[in-house]
């Protein structure tokens, strides 16, 4: 046993490849899912077109600049450049301030505030309004409270958990379940067909080894592998994207060593109905990687998929332990929160136990 | 006195259509260095799955050191060595990691049984440290061989271990075998060399699936027809059609250069050949009369089987 997990360990280091896949990928996936793929609204440029430009416009445009989500490219004077400001492209919204803008607010007790986005990309136009008129809203509640009489309706809206609406934060869980799938179900896939393809596996059953003894010499190193993966995304999930932790730590690692033994377990029966390691590599990326993407909530709202690709979602593990992570990390939620998701991983890890075992042949197929 | 060490009864086995194995009976005794001899297609690797139980034959039984094949599968896998015929050692490791690899999973060291492949060894030493893939094709042989002994079987299986290995390298293997005989070691290999039959204690001819004898090297020689002659002309492609033409003729085939040809008859006169080329128009006749080879009895042996279907 010792041995074969020794020699195990000597295949992986030995093969540039392996460990390029098993260490350089988390990283630059971490990296790249946190900044590159993001809805978030960051520093968006915007214009500002004042026909007032009185003390309270003014204020109303520093604070609609101080809150981090909006960066001036343009002061406009007329109307007639809005357009050309959109055409420019680095611009996604113009806020328009009319005539008198105090003094009307003063004395009619309201004023008017044109937002103008550009829809070309719904998602951000829409997004980017809803955060100015938020700013708006607060500033005239501002106002009006300094001002006392009339009672405006204060509409306020809490992002919760992640009130910043930080994308990092749902791509984080996504991206350690993907990993950890792919390293822990694919390379061990991968590996056991290399046996079979390389003649290797004839030698090994030809021998006193019990299948759980090949099996397990097998699993162990990439428990371990993954493991130390999972622990470097989450370092760098909370370094670089500082991402919180507000759970248990400990019951976080309980939980991904749960979800990294239910992988294997299916990387082992992968391996027991492939041949070749090209057919293991294929296997795992169509029956697990795609699915794993698309139908785990990572990138695409379950909610919003149709009723047989939810129902579809429910098989996928992937998808019970992003909501493991999310309940963890950002709600810093216990395990009675979600001992169900729990309870499903352990089912799942035990079908595909009992069903390897029982594939995996004692000879040659 | 002799012991049994492998008793195959009647096994058959097919792989979808294809008759691999048609009816094999063969006894083994200890200590042997047997030999199965045969082309490619003949059936010895399935017949050595089989042995070594990774394979269940479609009917039929074999028993190894008194184990059956499919119930005490656990058994067998405890007191065989097994070398497949295809290179199966770990091209990554070095030559000390993969024996330290086998013995470990043998639950034994690599020097509990050392004297028995020390000599072997001895010729890995220098290539200790280099990665089993890099070995020349006798270095590799000779370190699966060293893996295949690491726990001291009492019996090993060798499929093809000298395929595709130099004349030079092949005689020290055949040399290291008989060693590991004269050790207890029962021995059981197959060759697609018919030269190499000669250096076995007892052999099975096989073809497409069947045996056609099994016998000592000696005794299938000499149980083979004395008229055997090497026969050429000047015009060598129409020889064989012609030569088969002659009464009583057993058996007519190309080897080498010349063509082999056997009369039943045992008071046939060689003369008759060139009388009778020399009327057919053939110049440059030369016929001597050879002492029959393994090579020679398969081919017969091959001949008549086929006589036998087509009749």
């Amino acid at each position: 046993m010792k041995g074969f997990i020794y020699k195990e360990f000597l295949h992986i280091f030995r093969d540039p490849r392996t460990m390029l896949i098993l260490f350089g990928m988390p990283i630059v996936q971490v990296l790249l899912f946190g900044f590159a793929i993001t809805n978030e609204i960051n520093n968006a440029g915007i214009a500002i077109l004042d026909e007032s430009k009185d003390e309270m416009s003014i204020a109303l445009t520093d604070k609609l600049l101080a809150s981090g989500y909006f960066t001036l490219k343009e002061n406009l004077r007329s109307r007639d450049e809005i357009e050309a400001v959109f055409r420019k492209g680095n611009t996604s919204l113009v806020v328009v301030f009319e005539p008198q803008f105090s003094s009307r607010f003063i004395r009619e007790g309201q004023a008017a505030v044109q937002l103008i986005a550009d829809a070309s990309d719904p998602n951000t136009a829409h997004l980017l309004s809803v955060f100015a008129s938020g700013i708006i809203r607060d500033f005239s509640g501002d106002i009006s409270i300094i001002n006392k009489p009339p009672l405006t309706i204060r509409i306020q809206t809490n992002m919760l958990y992640n009130p910043e609406l930080k994308g990092v934060f749902m791509f984080v869980p996504g991206t350690i379940t993907v990993l950890l799938m792919l390293i822990s179900a694919m390379m061990t896939s991968i590996s056991i067909a290399k046996e079979k393809e390389m003649g290797t596996m004839e030698v090994l059953l030809v021998s006193p080894l019990k299948t759980w003894q090949i099996v397990s010499g097998k699993v162990v190193p990439y428990i371990l592998l993954s493991f130390i993966n999972a622990l470097i995304i989450l370092l760098l999930a909370y370094t670089v994207f500082a991402m919180p932790l507000r759970g248990s730590l400990l019951l976080l690692l309980a939980e991904s060593i749960l979800f990294i033994v239910m992988a294997l377990t299916m990387g082992i029966f992968i391996s027991t109905i492939s041949n070749t390691q090209q057919q293991a590599m294929l296997l795992s990326m169509f029956a697990l990687m795609l699915p794993t993407i698309l139908l785990s909530g990572f990138i695409f709202p379950v909610e919003n998929m149709p009723d047989a690709l939810q129902y579809l979602s429910h098989v996928m593990p992937s998808k019970w332990f992003i909501v493991i992570i999310k309940q963890i990390m950002l709600k810093g939620l216990g395990i009675t929160y979600f001992w169900k998701e729990t309870l499903i991983l352990a089912l799942m890890t035990a079908f595909f136990l009992i069903m390897s075992i029982r594939k995996f042949n004692v000879r040659l197929a | 006195m002799k012991q049994i060490a492998v008793d195959i009864r009647d096994i058959r086995k097919s792989y979808t259509g294809i008759k691999a194995l048609q009816g094999i009976n063969i006894q083994i005794n200890s200590g042997e260095l047997f030999g199965f001899i045969g082309p490619d297609g003949a059936g010895k690797t399935s017949l050595f799955h089989i042995l070594t139980s990774l394979v269940i034959p479609d009917s039929g039984s074999a028993t190894v050191a008194g184990y059956d094949t499919i119930h005490d599968y656990r058994e067998i896998r405890k007191i065989v060595g097994y070398m497949p015929g295809k290179f199966s050692l770990y091209q990554d490791l070095t030559v000390d990691e993969n024996l330290k690899f086998f013995a470990g999973i043998f639950r034994t060291t690599i020097h509990e049984h050392f004297e028995l492949y020390k000599d072997i060894f001895a010729q890995l030493e220098p290539f200790r440290k280099r990665k089993a893939g890099q070995l020349s094709g006798g270095m590799k042989q000779k370190l699966a061989l060293s893996c295949a002994l690491v726990h001291k079987p009492q019996l090993l299986f060798l499929d093809e271990p000298t395929t595709g290995v130099d004349a030079v390298s092949r005689t020290e293997f055949w040399e290291i075998l008989q060693r590991i005989k004269y050790m207890g070691i029962t021995v059981i290999v197959s060759t697609p060399y018919m030269d190499e039959a000669a250096l076995c204690d007892r052999v099975a001819l096989m073809n497409k699936g069947s045996i056609m004898a099994v016998n000592s090297p000696e005794n299938i020689v000499r149980s083979f027809g004395k008229n055997l002659y090497a026969v050429k002309s000047e015009q060598m492609f129409p020889l064989p059609g012609l030569l088969a033409t002659i009464e009583h003729t057993k058996a007519v085939y190309r080897s080498g250069e010349y063509i082999h040809y056997l009369n039943e008859k045992d008071d046939f006169d060689p003369v008759l050949i060139e009388i009778y080329l020399r009327a057919c128009g053939h110049g440059m006749i030369q016929v001597h009369q050879i002492a029959p080879s393994i090579e020679d009895c398969f081919m017969v042996l091959m001949q008549q089987s086929k006589a036998q279907k087509a009749a």
